[in-house]
């Protein structure tokens, strides 16, 4: 298992750096730079250069780039060209919104799963089966941005139960901890629900299949045949074994959230990865979209190497070969 | 215990079926069926008019009439979707049948760069590739077939491994027939379920994100219409305007929800669930 994960590890910081150089190279070559994102009529072209000169920008790119690496080395991300400020502040500002963000929606995300996905399997064929699945369908296909629009339309502006975006109020800085606590739930109920409730099917749908194997195995079959309450039988005997396989997607879907958090992000005016991922590409502020390339690029990876290490040990075969379970 | 054959009844994949077929209608023939130019400035007063008979949907802030936007708009949506995912199924199997059927090391090979492309966080990818040079359908279509094929080569990989043991497979290579012959004759017909339902399934996905470059600004730009930038252009009137993102937005769902049904149909009959474990096993 060592000598697997070591292996495994490696291979995984080799892709992180092959997709951050990778970035880092086509901003560069790419027409046009974040001078020309600064509108500004007073600045000549000579100005101009010199605030290239003084970014460095005008250095050959393997320098740039060797620059950049030793950076890196030192932990140092650079330095935002935009917000003057450097990019680990920045990012790391935005980190705990994200994760804040991106865990409640998928607390939600599981809930959801488990609550449709056990309802449907153990009512098969019945009109509820159809039902919910028809609408986690439905569910599915919502463009989440617009979703989210919807949300704001209603429960913020037209209701005005929820504040319209941000993470906190105007006035948050003069609450005592606990109202503030309950000022960010405030502000993140309509983002986490536009996230959770997007993504849920995928696993619902999972859960459902598997449930319905494990519904028709023998051992089951046997259970039923000794008179075992049918609830009984669901959640003691089939949800459980349903639920390993279930964690090791857990892994599987960091990214995929955290790709749909850029979006309700935008939408929501959350101020997370996403929104500081967005705001830099319009600027072509280089470092930060750097930065947040190589953050979701590390999620991606840690996402893919956590599922393989989860199903490595879920899998007893793959764990220690000859014990079984209770 | 008997097994229901199907998971979901026929009736949502036909209706899926029906919903894509008819989306396919209104786009080819937008410029007929459509009430008037979508570009067409309205009379003045015109400007942001609830829905009433005169306009169905109501106006937006320039007077042009939603209903013949909308209908335009989904012109932009199926040739983004389809285009970018004929790209993607194009290059998906490519690579998935050189892998599964190549040498040893070309299977390596391809699988690292497939690891590489799926390492890339696809969102943060498209929205770079996209803001890096103008706006344009081309660049949107490109960059999402470009990022959208490597579950499909894995997919593929894996149907292609296992074609490969079987007899007949394994008989035309005896034969000495050419790797070019033996995918082309003998893998590739076994392989159109699996690509069909994929394809049908990733097409309201790549619709998706089409919306969400336009609703940011990066897809498709004026005077082209598109969904995406039309619920942008209601993002600051959501009260007062409520018919400028609401409708297109509806439009949408139901054309993502058209073809996951008909991806979910398809499914169903290519890949019955369950039926393989009683029937091999």
């Amino acid at each position: 298992m060592s000598a697997w994960l070591a292996r495994r590890l490696a291979v995984s910081l080799l892709l992180v750096f092959v997709v951050t150089s990778t970035v880092f190279f086509l901003v560069r070559l790419a027409p046009g730079d974040p001078l020309h994102r600064m509108v500004d009529e007073s600045l000549t072209d000579a100005d101009r250069d010199l605030v290239r000169s003084r970014l460095g920008l005008d250095r050959p790119l393997a320098i740039q780039y060797l620059d950049w690496l030793g950076g890196i080395v030192r932990g140092d991300l650079g330095t935002s060209v935009k917000q003057h400020r450097p990019v680990a502040d920045i990012v790391g500002e935005a980190v705990g919104p994200t994760l804040l963000l991106t865990t409640t929606a998928y607390v939600l995300h599981l809930l959801l799963a488990f609550g449709v996905g056990v309802t449907v399997a153990a009512r098969r064929g019945t009109a509820w089966d159809h039902g919910l699945q028809t609408m986690g369908l439905v569910l599915y296909s919502l463009p989440s941005f617009w979703f989210g629009l919807m949300l704001i339309m209603l429960f913020a502006r037209k209701l005005g139960w929820f504040p319209v975006g941000g993470m906190h109020a105007p006035d948050a800085e003069f609450l005592g901890p606990g109202a503030r606590a309950v000022d960010v739930v405030h502000h993140l109920a309509l983002p986490a629900l536009t996230l959770g409730l997007g993504s849920f099917m995928g696993m619902a749908r999972y859960l459902r299949a598997r449930l319905d194997e494990i519904l028709a195995e023998e051992h089951v079959l046997v259970a039923r045949s000794r008179g075992i309450p049918e609830g009984r039988i669901l959640w003691r005997h089939a949800v459980r074994e349903a639920l390993l396989p279930v964690i090791t997607l857990v892994g599987l879907h960091l990214p995929f959230l955290i790709g749909g958090a850029v979006v309700v992000e935008v939408v929501f005016g959350w101020p997370g990865m996403g929104r500081v991922a967005v705001e830099a590409l319009w600027a072509r502020d280089y470092p930060v979209i750097v930065a947040t390339t190589w953050i979701g690029a590390c999620a991606v990876v840690l996402g893919s190497l956590l599922a393989d290490i989860a199903y490595r040990w879920a899998d007893p075969r793959l764990r220690h070969p000859g014990q079984g379970g209770p | 215990m008997i097994r229901r054959p199907r998971s979901l009844g026929s009736f949502p994949a036909d209706a899926g079926f029906a919903l894509s077929v008819l989306l396919v209608v209104l786009a080819v023939t937008a410029p007929w069926l459509a009430p008037g130019d979508p570009a067409a400035l309205g009379e003045p007063g015109e400007e942001l008019q609830p829905p009433s008979a005169r306009h169905f949907l109501g106006t937006d802030q320039l007077g042009r009439d939603l209903l013949a936007r909308l209908v335009h708009g989904s012109r932009v949506s199926l040739l983004v979707g389809w285009v970018s995912v004929v790209l993607s199924v194009l290059a998906g199997t490519a690579v998935g049948v050189s892998a599964g059927l190549g040498p040893r090391w070309l299977d390596r090979g391809l699988m690292i760069v497939t690891d590489a492309f799926l390492a890339f966080p696809r969102i943060f990818v498209v929205l770079l590739l996209v803001s890096l040079s103008r706006p344009s359908l081309l660049l949107v279509m490109g960059v999402l077939g470009l990022t959208g094929w490597m579950g499909l080569a894995r997919l593929v990989r894996a149907e292609t491994l296992s074609l490969k043991e079987r007899d007949f497979v394994q008989a035309a290579r005896g034969l000495g027939l050419s790797p070019w012959r033996v995918a082309a004759v003998h893998v590739l017909p076994h392989l159109t379920g699996t690509i069909l339902v994929a394809a049908s399934l990733r097409v309201g996905g790549a619709i998706l994100a089409e919306s969400i470059l336009s609703y940011l600004g990066l897809g498709v730009q004026e005077p082209v219409v598109s969904w995406g930038a039309m619920i942008q252009q209601g993002r600051g009137v959501l009260l007062d305007g409520w018919w400028l993102t609401t409708f297109p937005g509806l439009a949408l769902t139901l054309t993502v929800l058209g073809y996951n049904l008909l991806g979910d149909g398809l499914r169903a009959r290519f890949e019955p669930r369950g039926g393989r474990r009683t029937d091999h096993g």
